[in-house]
């Protein structure tokens, strides 16, 4: 019995032993990188979002000036997300919101969009998507400048009815054989400027308390 | 600890029981990643890497390793070190982080890793054992290098894309167009492609070793679909 108990404890404790080991090496690494991985998750946020706002509309710290947004039926998300507001001489000049298309042909479609502080569109990038590849991709810019469509277009130009692809009778291209896709990109591009429209001056409140460099999660 | 060793494990784990093709193991990222040249070798090289370390971080300890506990301690081991190199690539290799994105954690579950450091490293010296895992690793990249490109021609026309994230952006210029205008091949781009093209690379390594072997016993270089069919 004595022996059992014995052999059951050295196994128990060399399992210990390495769990202590490989928490320390990872440990010592996660601390190693950390900076390096938030440096580089900064830069490619804001390399996203210099695509769909021009850098000449501002002049602060995009990725550090933040709001979280809680979960809206306009927006589709689920539970909160963030917003980057840009702002220019401390004018607010526009902001970058993110938006889920739940119709698409295969399940949702993740979008940013930057929207001007006078309801223009900067730019639609699509982040991500399951649509058929070589078919309803066109969505993606490397792909078709389809996306480009959208910019400088707002809720003054193109009324409700505009909102749609031209073969419902609204403004917007589509690809013959894949009109699912940009039919719930027009729709939630649409539905995201009537949340701006209404959200307006609570998207650009300034922070009171300076959001933290670094802050996790 | 001789040259013919390391020969023989080189050969061993690159053409005679290479992974991908002979030993079938790691199915899941091969048929995923390898849609293009670029993600097949970053992956394939990342999981050389991962298993060169952990034959290498293995063998010096198996005498101590109880041989019940053994198992757990090892995919402890592996899982350790593929979590460093996941750390280590999203630091310094963000675009294609992103790009290989849940296969690189998804490296533990791969048999192969745990199946050499279970067939080799835990009955060999540290050196012999962190070179049979670099070989096999190879071996599966090059497996994934040649699928990739075979897809990558036929399902986009081009090679060699996105080689910017994993060398920098002045690399942007070395993708291939190798038809010009192509209008894509979805068949190949989609999970059936990878099978299919996987297919035939055992099929044309099969054909090779079937050849070498008719050549080794009648002296003449004879093609295996000509020869009357194998006796057995």
């Amino acid at each position: 019995m004595k022996r059992i108990a014995r052999s059951t404890l050295q196994t128990a404790a060399n399992l210990v032993f390495f769990a202590a080991i490989g928490t320390a090496v990872l440990s010592s690494t996660f601390f190693l990188t950390h900076d390096e991985i938030v440096k580089s998750e900064e830069a490619e946020k804001l390399k996203l979002i210099t695509q769909i706002v021009p850098p000449e509309l501002f002049d602060n710290d995009v990725i550090q000036d933040t709001l979280t947004i809680a979960d809206d039926p306009l927006l589709g998300n689920n539970g909160n997300t963030v917003a980057y507001r840009a702002r220019l001489k401390g004018e607010p000049s526009a902001v970058v919101i993110e938006a889920i298309a739940p119709d698409g042909y295969s399940g949702k479609i993740n979008l940013i969009l930057a929207v001007r502080a006078n309801g223009e569109l900067a730019g639609v990038r699509v982040v991500s998507h399951k649509e058929t590849p070589g078919l309803g991709d066109y969505i993606e810019l490397p792909k078709s400048p389809w996306i480009k469509g959208f910019d400088s277009k707002s809720r003054e130009v193109y009324k409700d009815a505009d909102w749609r692809v031209k073969k419902d009778g609204g403004k917007f291209d589509y690809v013959a054989g894949a009109t699912i896709t940009p039919r719930a990109v027009v729709k939630a591009v649409n539905k995201t400027l009537q949340y701006f429209a209404s959200n307006r001056e609570k998207l650009f409140v300034v922070n009171t308390v300076p959001v933290s460099k670094g802050k996790e999660k | 600890m001789n040259l013919q060793e390391y020969k023989d494990i080189f050969h061993n784990g690159v053409w005679k029981q290479n992974t991908g093709v002979v030993q079938l193991l790691g199915m899941c990222p091969i048929l995923a990643v390898s849609s293009s040249v670029v993600n097949g070798v970053s992956l394939g090289l990342a999981t050389a890497v991962v298993m060169a370390l952990s034959g290498a971080a293995v063998a010096p300890i198996r005498t101590f390793v109880p041989n019940e506990i053994r198992i757990p301690v090892f995919i402890l081991i592996i899982a350790v070190l593929v979590t460093v190199v996941q750390y280590l690539m999203n630091a310094y290799m963000y675009g294609l982080y992103v790009v290989l994105g849940i296969f690189i954690p998804l490296i533990v579950t791969n048999c192969i890793v745990l199946a050499r450091v279970e067939a080799f490293a835990s009955k060999n010296p540290a050196a012999q054992s962190a070179w049979d895992g670099f070989s096999m690793g190879l071996g599966l990249t090059a497996v994934l290098a040649v699928l990739g490109g075979m897809r990558e021609i036929f399902g986009h026309g081009t090679l060699l894309s996105g080689i910017d994230l994993a060398l920098g952006e002045g690399t942007k210029n070395w993708v291939l167009h190798v038809v010009p205008n192509y209008n894509g091949f979805l068949l190949a781009i989609l999970p059936p492609g990878a099978f299919i093209g996987l297919g035939l690379l055992i099929a044309g390594k099969n054909y090779l070793n079937l050849r070498a072997e008719l050549k080794r016993k009648s002296g003449a270089d004879v093609s295996p679909l000509q020869a009357s069919p194998a006796t057995n």
